[in-house]
């Protein structure tokens, strides 16, 4: 009998061995209900008792042994059906991808986000005012009554004799001190209006972004500090700024304010035309008659202002040359962003 | 305003800083230079020569062979064409390698075989025109005068002294003072810590027993528009040209010479900032010369022969009869200075710059002087520049100054004092400058310091205030001196509304959706709601109007902003940008009854779409942002009278009664009017409402615990029928145990008939609290097919 049981797992290991198809068949051969070795566990009670256990031991071997084969070759037989399929899934992978359509910001809408999450970070808020202004917030309450000689430099679109189209985002300073008491901390970024023609670096119509701070103890140096940091954070940690002096009437002191020309970091370049910076702001410490205009006490507060346009911002940065594109929007430019 | 930096050299010595770091240094305290110009840097090798010997060419019979000294000590062969030239003459020769203006270089060479080793030159050939050079032949070879002799062989530059540099300043208009040679020289004195010099004029004057008061006087009637009037006469005038020196600065600024009297007027204009004017005294009517306002309708012909008709808003100078001048702009051609002018009466006034402003516009005239008056002059200046024109007319032995002076001077400014505050200033600008530098720069400024005040000069009516006096020291001191520091105050908020921020989700939504943004004009064309057949009725008709715009298509703000869009849309089909999908996010502009009143700006997202995309896209697109803001109640309903949309495939979203979109597909003849004839979609969603109608709080729900059920429905019905009204009625019928109801199949063809299709929809059933048994499907499915039945006559499909 034991030879019997050597036997059938030798034979059983043998066709695991061989077989490359189904191991269920086999399985059910040799452990099945009627299989051999079944067959011969029948037969155990024959045995002399003495013989049962010795022979049982082994029986229950045997199969411990076919069991493990069996399933060391199922295993073995997943694996490689599995390596099979994998094999057969490969894929092209320089295949272009499928195409899920994504949309592009316009290239001044990222402009302006981004230079709006620099102030949030400062604690400033975003004010909004009408396009369509009265001449006295456009105008009288920054300090420039009629027949002003700055109103020259601002063509402006009119409505009537006291609305027109804002030459600048600074009305919303006086619609903002009116409503709001210090601490003020706003940017309004926004459409202007100017009677230019348009041409590659003129637009009837292009955006500001004016920022206004009004609290006790406000200093120029404050002005050019926040400058220095939305500059490092738009054009580059190394970037530097630089202070004109300038005229606005609704700011004293006043400035224009340059970048080192992010593209040749101050040596000059054709970006910079040469000279290692870039005029990107307009700026000032509030007029104290602006500040009065308002209701705002200059012996009290002092505050800050400035102002830039975003299109020459976004041309210098993403080197485009020519206004009118922002406004063609085609999509060829469009997908660009 | 043009430099001249010999002139500059007049009053303050800066010969020791090259030209490029003096440039850099005034902008950096606030003379903005825009550029520099060195005169006749094109012209090299060009040198004064005399004409010994003229011979005739061989073989031609009219090139003329020269033997030239050019001052070398060694004879030269020039050969030239022009006619004029003449032995003894003294001339400009160009030298090989000689170079002029508009990039012509000289060589040597041969004409008809005869060497010719250079070029005598004509004043165009230098880029001179006869005001520089009065009296010399244009067309001939500039001839010099025998004053010369002394210059042969001398560089051109240097003998007709276009050897100076001319400086272009930006100057702003606080700063009139600026736009002279004087306040430039003061800006320059205190950038570089220079001396100023500026001597008083002075002139000996006829001294011959006659008064101006035998010849002129003056009366202001309208003191409000002229502060000040003074005047000289000047007798026996000689009317020549001025001489060299003087037409040449003038040439730098940028001023045409054009005889002495004329000039010195210029002149002084530059040198002092003071405009000046000449009347011819002989074609005054009467002595007394009246300021006045002009009446309504009267005729006036300026010095350039341009006649204007005049209202009560402007000043003239006017004699007994007629204007003679309008003040301040230009004189009038009735008493311009002619070569026969005898007598002259130099003007020296101020007037108000703002009247003066408006009279220039309204006549469309902008002079040199009316661009000084309107910024606001120094009446103070009046008497400084009139004397200096006196001083010039003896120096250029131009005539006679008559003894005695007028001067009016109703509006004599009061002098600014302010309070002298060095710790304010600090403080203000975050600086740490000591009181004496801040004294040492006022003071350089022409202003007094004195027992803690300051007294201004009068020619700087722009400080006024403590803001004016920190930016002089500063901008002085060096704006680069400003430190960074960081605002130390209350902390404040900051950050988005919740409005601006709904916006950039939904920016951020359709960007993930695949649309692309863009950005247009917020002004139209009227036409332009022609071209979407705007009903001609319609209230968006009325637009809020811009009373001088630059042309039609930017003459009214929009009051829809779908034509800007379709018109983006064609652009990009004649791009042949396939399957494009677009938004904007933009304003219109609603005019408000009362038209002193602003207008209603509205935020519309306006979609376009053509390509790979129907109707069902741009819904789609909607869905998801009624989705986004969780807006509860909308209803679609279809639109069959928006002449803008296929009637036929247009639908309006509504909550309420308000309206947050309407939608659909361009109709066809729109889209053509834009020269498309795909079909083209586009949505017009109001951003305001669409933010009022937002939920923004967002509670969570439990996930169900329960299984669903499903029951699908197949339904034949007419085509008329909309799906929307069925999934309705089976949302009703379903109660709180119907999850939702889905569209998964729709049919139309044979097996329905004509004019009839299939719907089939999917119900999907969960209770809260148990598991729905097949019997409780059942019931709910019989509820529906009742009220489908009795609602809108809908039985299952067999």
């Amino acid at each position: 009998m034991k030879q019997t049981l050597e036997n059938i797992k030798a034979a059983a290991m043998a066709e695991l061995a061989s077989t490359n198809a189904d191991i269920e068949q086999i399985r059910v051969r040799y452990l099945g209900k009627k299989g051999e070795l079944t067959a011969v566990l029948r037969g155990m009670g024959q045995l002399s008792p003495e013989e049962r256990p010795v022979v049982g031991q082994l029986a229950n071997e045997v199969r411990a042994a076919i069991e493990a084969a069996i399933a060391e070759k199922s295993k073995e037989m997943k694996e490689k059906e599995l390596n099979d399929r994998l094999a057969r899934e490969k894929l092209d992978v320089t295949m272009p991808g499928a195409s899920i359509r994504m949309g592009h910001q316009h290239p001044l809408t990222r402009a302006q986000r981004e230079m709006e999450e620099i102030f949030i970070g400062m604690g400033f808020e975003i004010a909004e005012g009408p396009e369509v202004e009265y001449d006295y917030y456009n105008f009288q309450a920054l300090n420039i009554p009629e027949n002003h000689p700055a109103r020259d430099t601002q063509d402006t679109f009119y409505i009537t004799e006291n609305i027109l189209l804002r030459s600048q985002t600074s009305p919303v300073q006086v619609r903002v001190m009116e409503q709001k008491k210090p601490p003020i901390r706003v940017i309004s970024p926004g459409r202007v209006y100017r009677s230019d023609a348009l041409d590659a670096t003129h637009s009837p119509l292009f955006h500001q972004m004016e920022g206004l701070v009004v609290d006790k103890g406000i200093t120029m140096s404050d002005l050019k500090g926040t400058l220095e940091t939305f500059a490092r954070k738009m054009f580059g940690d190394s970037t530097q700024i630089r202070f004109r002096p300038h005229h606005f009437p609704f700011t004293e002191p006043s400035a224009e304010v340059d970048v080192s020309c992010f593209v040749c970091g101050g040596k000059g370049c054709r970006v910079c035309k040469g000279e290692g910076w870039i005029e990107i702001l307009g700026a000032g410490m509030v007029h104290p008659f602006v500040l009065q205009n308002c209701g705002i006490d200059p012996e009290v507060y002092s505050g800050f202002a400035f102002g830039m346009g975003l299109e020459r911002v976004t041309m210098t940065r993403y080197g485009i040359d020519d206004i009118r594109l922002f406004y063609e929007n085609d999509e060829r430019f469009l997908k660009q962003f | 305003m043009n430099l001249s930096m010999k002139w500059l050299a007049d009053f303050v010595d800066v010969s020791d800083v090259n030209i490029k770091d003096y440039c850099d240094k005034m902008t950096l305290t606030g003379s903005k230079v825009e550029g520099y110009e060195k005169m006749g840097a094109e012209i090299e090798n060009v040198v004064v020569a005399r004409i010994k010997k003229i011979v005739p060419h061989p073989d031609s019979d009219h090139l003329l062979i020269c033997t030239m000294d050019i001052g070398t000590g060694e004879d030269t062969q020039i050969v030239t064409g022009a006619q004029n030239v003449f032995e003894g003459a003294i001339v400009p020769a160009a030298i090989p390698v000689a170079k002029l203006p508009g990039g012509v270089t000289i060589k040597a060479g041969k004409l008809r075989g005869v060497p010719s080793n250079g070029m005598l030159c004509s004043m165009g050939e230098l880029g001179l025109t006869p005001h520089e050079c009065p009296g010399k032949e244009e067309n001939g070879i500039l001839i010099l005068d025998e004053s010369f002799a002394e210059h042969i062989g001398a560089d051109i530059r240097t003998a007709l002294m276009l050897d100076d540099t001319a400086v272009e300043f930006e100057i702003t208009s606080n700063r009139p003072d600026c736009l002279s040679v004087i306040g430039l020289a003061r800006e320059t004195a205190v950038s570089f810590g220079r001396e100023l010099n500026v001597p008083a004029p002075s002139f000996r004057g006829a001294g011959d027993g006659d008064d101006i008061s035998k010849y002129l006087s003056v009366q202001i009637e309208a003191p409000d528009l002229c502060y000040r009037y003074a005047a000289k006469v000047v007798k026996n005038v000689r009317i020549k040209p001025s001489p060299m020196w003087l037409r040449m600065r003038l040439h730098a600024a940028g001023v045409r010479p054009i005889n002495n009297i004329v000039d010195i007027t210029n002149y002084v204009m530059l040198e002092y900032g003071q405009p000046m004017h000449a009347f011819d005294y002989t074609q005054l009517d009467g002595s007394a010369i009246r300021v006045r306002r002009a009446t309504n309708g009267e005729q006036f012909k300026s010095l350039d022969d341009v006649d204007h008709t005049l209202d009560s808003s402007m000043l003239v100078i006017a004699d007994q009869k007629k204007a003679c001048a309008l003040a301040g702009v230009m004189g009038g051609a009735n008493s311009e200075i002619k070569d026969d002018t005898k007598t002259v009466v130099f003007e020296s006034a101020c007037f108000n710059g703002a009247s003066v402003r408006v009279t220039a516009k309204k006549n469309g005239m902008r002079t040199e002087s009316s661009a000084r008056f309107e910024k606001g002059l120094d009446p103070e200046n009046c008497y400084g520049g009139l004397m200096r024109a006196c001083q010039l007319i003896e120096l250029l032995d131009a005539g006679d100054v008559v003894d005695g002076m007028i001067d009016v001077y109703p509006g004599k400014p009061t002098v600014t004092v302010l309070p002298f505050e060095p710790a304010r200033y600090n403080k203000f600008l975050g600086t740490n400058m000591t009181e004496e530098r801040m004294v040492e720069i006022l003071e350089a400024l022409a202003c007094t310091v004195k027992d803690g005040k300051i007294t201004v000069p009068s020619f700087r009516a722009d400080l006024a205030c403590m803001n004016d006096i920190a930016e002089e020291i500063m901008r002085i001191y060096g704006y680069d001196k400003i430190v960074s520091t960081n605002i130390c105050a209350e902390t404040t908020e900051g950050g988005r509304t919740p409005k601006q921020s709904f916006g950039i989700s939904v920016e951020n939504a359709l960007y993930g959706m695949g649309l692309d943004e863009i950005q247009t004009f917020s002004f139209i064309s009227p036409k332009y709601y022609d071209k979407i057949r705007m009903p001609a009725d319609s209230a968006l008709r009325r637009s809020v109007v811009i009373s001088n715009p630059l042309g039609e298509d930017t003459s009214v703000m929009r009051t829809t902003a779908l034509p800007s869009m379709l018109e983006v849309l064609a652009r990009n089909a004649n791009f042949n940008n396939e399957n494009v999908r677009l938004f904007e996010m933009g304003s219109i502009y609603l005019p408000n009854e009362d038209a002193t009143k602003l207008p209603y700006e509205g935020k519309m997202l306006t979609l376009g779409m053509y390509g790979d995309v129907d109707f069902y896209t741009v819904k789609g697109v909607i869905e998801n942002l009624l989705d986004l803001a969780a807006v509860k109640g909308v209803e679609w309903t279809a639109v069959a009278d928006n002449t803008a949309y296929h009637p036929g495939r247009c639908a309006k979203v509504t909550v309420g009664n308000t309206q947050l979109a309407i939608f659909g597909q361009i109709h066809p003849l729109v889209a053509e009017n834009y020269g498309m004839s795909m079909p083209v979609y586009a949505a017009e969603i109001d951003f305001d409402a669409l933010f009022a109608a937002r939920n923004a709080a967002t509670h969570y729900r439990p996930l169900p615990k329960f299984p669903a059920i499903t029951r699908d429905f197949s339904f034949a019905c007419d085509e008329e029928l909309e799906v929307g009204k069925i999934m309705a009625v089976m949302q009703k019928a379903g109660g709180k145990q119907c999850e939702g109801v889905t569209l998964f199949d729709i049919y139309r063809g044979p097996q329905v008939g004509e004019g009839k299709k299939s719907v089939s929809l999917r119900m999907t059933l969960r209770a809260e609290d148990h598991t729905l048994t097949v019997e409780d499907a059942d019931k709910v499915s019989k509820k529906v097919l009742t009220l489908l039945d009795r609602e809108l006559g809908l039985t299952l499909r067999g």
